[in-house]
């Protein structure tokens, strides 16, 4: 069964056994407004916990989206390059970035579930 | 856009306690308008409301109200006067009527712009509007070289708003009294009206490349003056995102951005502002120089970019020559809502700045092709005389 976990950079990460896709919160895509282009890494692309993983563009900045967890990108989300506003509309089902394979379930560990994130946003 | 709040070191002295970003009068109005507050110039102020995109789509089909009270506001008069300012900038001022208004640049001994600005006559003097985020720079300046004889009176007990858009006229026409009506302004014109029972210097201008006007009045006297033109159904707040957004598009430079002390005015494309009279007599700082650079051309110049593809590429990416070196810079970069796509302003070898030369540029290690586009990149839609 599929369970969703979040990060403190505002990712969320839906994980069914090795595999998971990532995308960024609903508070993210608020925050950030308008996104008018979001770059995604192609499939093949190896990505490290933490480190910088995809870019989000609105009017007026450019946001790095972090990869919460290490491991191997299997899919981008195509449809992000011809209708980027999905990130705003959808950003927890259609707005996905990509998906990829774990390469160390434990690091799910440090990440927060649904109650904890909320409570996270609520604290900011 | 990205300047920090004005902030001192020394942050081990225990005795200094940083107060942070400065209130503007309509600090709190903004606020119960649901604002997102950002420091600016070393003031709070509203980055957005809805958005940055709808309040910009917003602006260019209805009317936008802005809170520019950061922007510095000066009364200068005394025996003189037009003289001593000409020693200063490159404008007619001797041929600036009652109620007429120009742009004009603070330049230094080698022609470099330390402001751009707007000059306006009034009856008691000459009324200037000067960026907020070097408007103390500004004041110094002229401390130092106007001579005794002028007075410098810094109007910080007003605000200014500017109501910006094809439907500003309007609105505000319904609740503004004055001895002429306000379709007595033209673009680049201004006189004293009142709005709402309070007494207010109204001008046809603005930073947007459309109609609109730009309303100093008393700052005490500021919520009510924002409440009446926000009743009224054309008028929406808009933060400092779109007034971004939208002076790119229309092809309006920021200072300390666009505009900076090593740039003159031939770099920066504004040659408009040289006028005639002032080209031929001289006697502003940096005349011989640009002079010289009108003839010659300077060695960058300020273009439009559009850029290819979808993202944005923003201030400070490195313009490369066909070795890869870097010959110019991104000054201003973003996303164009009217045009939908991304657009910036650069300076570029003069050689290649010339309509349709694609131009590569750099960021964050991967290449960009920006194609040189004329400016405005949405066309201007001022109110002009006899138009």
């Amino acid at each position: 069964m599929a369970q969703t976990f979040f990060s403190k950079d505002h990712e969320w990460i839906v994980v069914d056994g090795t595999t998971a896709t990532v995308g960024i919160t609903d508070y993210a895509q608020a925050q950030l407004g308008d996104i008018v282009f979001a770059e995604v890494p192609p499939a093949g692309t190896a990505l490290e916990k933490g480190k910088e993983a995809a870019v989000v563009e609105s009017v007026k900045a450019a946001s790095d989206v972090y990869a919460p967890v290490t491991g191997t990108v299997t899919e981008a989300n195509a449809a992000l390059e011809a209708d980027p506003a999905l990130v705003n509309t959808s950003p927890e089902q259609d707005g996905w970035f990509f998906k990829l394979t774990l390469a160390d379930p434990s690091e799910l560990d440090g990440l927060m579930d649904d109650a904890a994130y909320k409570a996270f946003v609520g604290s900011l | 856009m990205t300047d920090a709040p004005a902030q001192t070191d020394g942050v081990e002295d225990d005795d200094f306690i940083d107060e942070g970003p400065a209130a503007l009068p309509l600090d709190a109005w903004h606020e119960a308008k649901g604002a997102r507050m950002v420091p600016f110039a070393g003031y709070r102020m509203p980055i957005q409301y809805d958005g940055i995109m709808p309040e910009h789509h917003w602006v260019r089909e209805h009317a936008g109200l802005f809170d520019v009270s950061h922007m510095g506001q000066l009364l200068l008069s005394g025996d003189g006067l037009d003289a001593a300012i000409e020693a200063l900038v490159p404008a007619d001022v001797k041929g600036l009527t009652i109620g007429r208004m120009r742009y004009s640049l603070l330049l230094n001994e080698t022609g470099g712009i330390l402001d751009d600005l707007m000059l306006s006559r009034w009856r008691d003097g000459l009324y200037m509007v000067v960026n907020g985020a070097v408007k103390y720079d500004d004041l110094a300046h002229l401390r130092e070289y106007l001579p005794d004889e002028i007075t410098i009176n810094h109007l910080d007990d007003r605000a200014l708003l500017a109501l910006q858009g094809p439907e500003a006229a309007v609105a505000l026409a319904r609740i503004v009294t004055g001895e002429y009506g306000l379709d007595a302004l033209s673009f680049m014109t201004g006189g004293r009206y009142e709005i709402a029972g309070v007494e207010a210097w109204i001008s046809r201008s603005g930073y947007t490349g459309e109609d609109g006007f730009e309303i100093s009045i008393p700052a005490v006297a500021a919520e009510k003056v924002a409440d009446a033109l926000c009743a009224q159904p054309e008028v929406k707040p808009i933060g400092l995102g779109a007034r971004d957004s939208l002076r790119l598009e229309a092809d309006l430079p920021l200072y300390g951005h666009d505009l900076d002390e090593e740039t003159t005015p031939i770099a920066a494309n504004l040659g408009f502002a040289l006028s005639k009279r002032r080209r031929e007599e001289g006697g502003f700082p940096g005349h011989e120089r640009l002079m010289i650079e009108r003839e010659q051309g300077a060695v960058l110049k300020r273009v439009g970019l559009v850029v290819e593809g979808r993202q944005p590429v923003r201030e400070g990416a490195p313009v490369l020559d066909g070795e890869g070196n870097a010959v110019g810079r991104v000054t201003s970069g973003g996303f164009s809502p009217t045009l939908q796509k991304p657009i910036a302003m650069a300076y570029v070898p003069t050689a290649s700045a010339v309509p349709g030369t694609a131009i590569t540029l750099e960021q964050r290690g991967k290449l960009f092709t920006g194609i040189v586009t004329p400016m405005p990149f949405v066309p201007h839609r001022y109110h002009r005389k006899g138009a």
